[in-house]
């Protein structure tokens, strides 16, 4: 009938730009920081730029790369796991015993690792499903109690005595490069195509953005949640796993207050606390981003207390900053 | 934007001789614990046709196009599509019936982009092996996109651009449009322009239009009187659960209308 016309309803040739540059505006900034940090350690410290430490920074990397994009699948789907540390302990201590006591290979060992870590998912995406248990609590719970079974089965002791073939996934190499990093590409690829590429991928962001219209579009929901959780299980399974072979050893303490360096590395690289929001590259960053802060800390001498303030700044800064975008393109509305 | 305002208002039920209802509800009962939200309402949805319902705050509208839409189940009642029984037991049911709804609050993902909202749930996917591991066609799905928006008119900057960037109105028509892309019998709007301003709810109700002279029957519930005058061709009313009146929109006045749903001149349009 009317074919009214005005200024805020037409298309404007900016828009696309700037729709291209919000998309991508927390994974610049990440990536500039992350210049800026390593060219800045470079200059401060002369041990930064070795060979010894530059493996060592990647294989730091590694493992928070690999439970940083289990928490960026979860953190899209407007949830949140607490549990990572707690499970990729029990998941790296359960593999040394599997090597030390039943005598099988670091393979074996390693997809029990990988079953754990499925097995705490499954736990946490049905607490979250089915208990409908706010994934907060629900991980709170997980964080807890995985970390009780870690000092139950260890009997709060480190699991020493492995053979040297253990530590193939932290510190063996492939053609000169860590076999952690190797790993850790092939999951960011596997789960970045997954997430972008896939019906899988398109409902977690879709969940994540508006749980009742993904309903009503006849996506199973719980079921689906419930996958992304045992997805990101068994990520921080493998995670888990690469940590205990780069120490040799099944460390019942290894990963306390880990949530806080794979969310910080997630929420940095762009995913959203408030869902439908991440990129696995964004995560990448970030995540390298937090072992070089970790890295340069140790390097500068600067303590684990100072590195505890240094990374609550670090999450308050990206959650602010999350939260400062989405105002504004909501105020556009 | 003209207002029909005709002094005497029709008495007579307008689905005479209009063939099978493409959608149909007759004695719907609905009780949420102890409160009868629908008490034996009646609904009728013919082809083609834009049908406003109306009614007071608490009437049953939301309910009885939840029950029309398999969110509830009526407790008692029938529902017929193009005259056969049906049973939604979700929304889904509901779906494959050809019935699409438009909730007011919740009808897109905000972070998704406007091909991807068009498509959730129905994404096209890959042909061969890649296909069935869930690989997307983005680029079917794009064109698709594209090109059943112009058909409806329906102005986005790009089908990539997510919709949270997109005005309201936009958004809207945006949600209008994927019900009416995927119904074949009905698409349901619960106030889909309570929230816009004039432009774009004329935009709005400019995408209804042009559904239904596509052949789509359209069922719009409205608080606002003059815009059900323009954009409906019957008006249904519901009162205290029941339907109250129905009104041919060219012979009705926005005062017959307040006074079906008020009660307050029943007995000249009350139902047999
Ligand atoms: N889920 C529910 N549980 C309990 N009572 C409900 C529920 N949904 C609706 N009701 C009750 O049913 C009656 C009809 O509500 P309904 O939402 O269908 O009215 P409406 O006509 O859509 O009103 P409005 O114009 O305010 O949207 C009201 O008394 C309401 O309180
Ligand atoms: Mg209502």
């Amino acid at each position: 009938m009317t074919t009214v016309e005005r200024a805020d309803e037409a298309v404007r040739p900016g828009d696309w730009l700037r729709e291209r540059l919000s998309n991508a505006l927390s994974e610049f900034t990440a990536a500039a920081a992350l210049i800026v940090l390593f060219v800045a350690l470079s200059f401060a410290s002369p041990h930064f730029l070795t060979a010894d430490n530059l493996f060592n920074i990647g294989a730091q990397t590694a493992v928070i790369a690999i439970i940083a994009t289990a928490q960026t699948m979860v953190i899209i789907t407007k949830g949140i796991d607490l549990s990572v540390g707690s499970v990729a302990a029990l998941a790296g201590v359960v593999g040394a015993m599997t090597v030390r006591d039943l005598g099988f290979s670091v393979w074996t060992a390693t997809l029990v690792a990988i079953v754990i870590g499925a097995l705490a998912g499954l736990v946490n995406g049905l607490l979250v499903t089915a208990a409908r248990i706010p994934p907060f609590i629900a991980t709170l719970g997980m964080m807890s109690a995985a970390r009780g079974l870690v000092f139950i089965i260890t009997g709060a002791v480190g699991v020493y005595g492995l053979p040297e073939s253990f530590q193939l996934l932290g510190n063996g190499e492939i053609a000169g490069i860590p076999f952690a990093i190797v790993l850790t590409g092939l999951v960011a690829i596997g789960i970045a195509f997954l997430l972008s590429q896939t019906q899988f991928g398109q409902y977690t962001y879709a969940m994540g953005s508006n749980l009742e219209a993904a309903r009503r579009s006849g996506i199973s929901v719980g079921r689906h949640l419930t996958t992304v959780y045992v997805i990101a299980g068994v990520l921080v399974g493998l995670g888990g796993m690469i940590a205990a072979s780069r120490v040799n050893s099944g460390q019942p303490n290894y990963g306390i207050a880990l949530e806080l360096d794979v969310i910080a590395a997630a929420v940095i690289g762009g995913a959203s606390l408030f869902g439908g929001q991440g990129r696995i590259i964004g995560t990448l960053i970030g995540a390298f981003l937090i072992a070089l802060v970790r890295n340069g800390a140790v390097l500068l001498d600067i303590s684990i207390h100072v590195q505890m303030v240094i990374v609550g700044l670090i999450i308050w800064a990206a959650v602010y900053f999350d939260q400062y975008r989405r105002r504004r393109l909501e105020s556009r509305g | 934007m003209s207002t029909t305002s005709r002094p005497e208002p029709t008495t007579e039920p307008t689905d005479a001789g209009a063939g099978v209802p493409v959608l149909e509800a007759r004695g719907i009962v609905k009780r949420f614990g102890h409160v009868e939200a629908l008490r034996g309402a009646d609904f009728t949805v013919h082809k083609a046709e834009v049908v406003a319902l109306i009614g007071d705050n608490g009437a049953g509208k939301s309910t009885l196009i939840k029950t029309l839409s398999g969110v509830h189940a009526p407790d008692e009642g029938e529902i017929r599509v193009n005259g056969r029984p049906v049973r939604f037991s979700t929304p889904v049911d509901a779906r494959q019936a050809g019935v699409e709804t438009v909730y007011q609050d919740l009808a897109v993902a905000d972070d998704l982009t406007v091909a991807a909202n068009l498509y959730l749930g129905r994404e096209i996917l890959r042909s061969g092996p890649l296909g069935r591991l869930g690989l997307l066609d983005k680029r079917a799905m794009r064109r698709g996109a594209t090109e059943a928006l112009s058909q409806l008119g329906v102005r986005v900057p790009r089908v990539t651009t997510p919709i949270a960037m997109l005005s309201g109105g936009q958004r809207q028509s945006v949600a209008v449009a994927r019900a009416i892309i995927w119904a074949t019998n009905v698409v349901i709007l619960d106030e889909p322009t309570a929230a816009l301003g004039v432009v774009q709810t004329e935009r709005v109700l400019d995408v209804v239009r042009r559904a239904r002279d596509a052949g789509m029957s359209v069922v719009l519930v409205s608080h606002n009187m003059p815009q059900v005058l323009e954009v409906a061709d019957r008006v249904e009313v519901l009162r205290l659960g029941r339907r109250a009146a129905r009104f041919q929109a060219d012979q009705a006045t926005t005062d017959d209308l307040v006074a079906a749903m008020t009660g307050a001149r029943a007995t000249q349009t009350e139902e047999p």
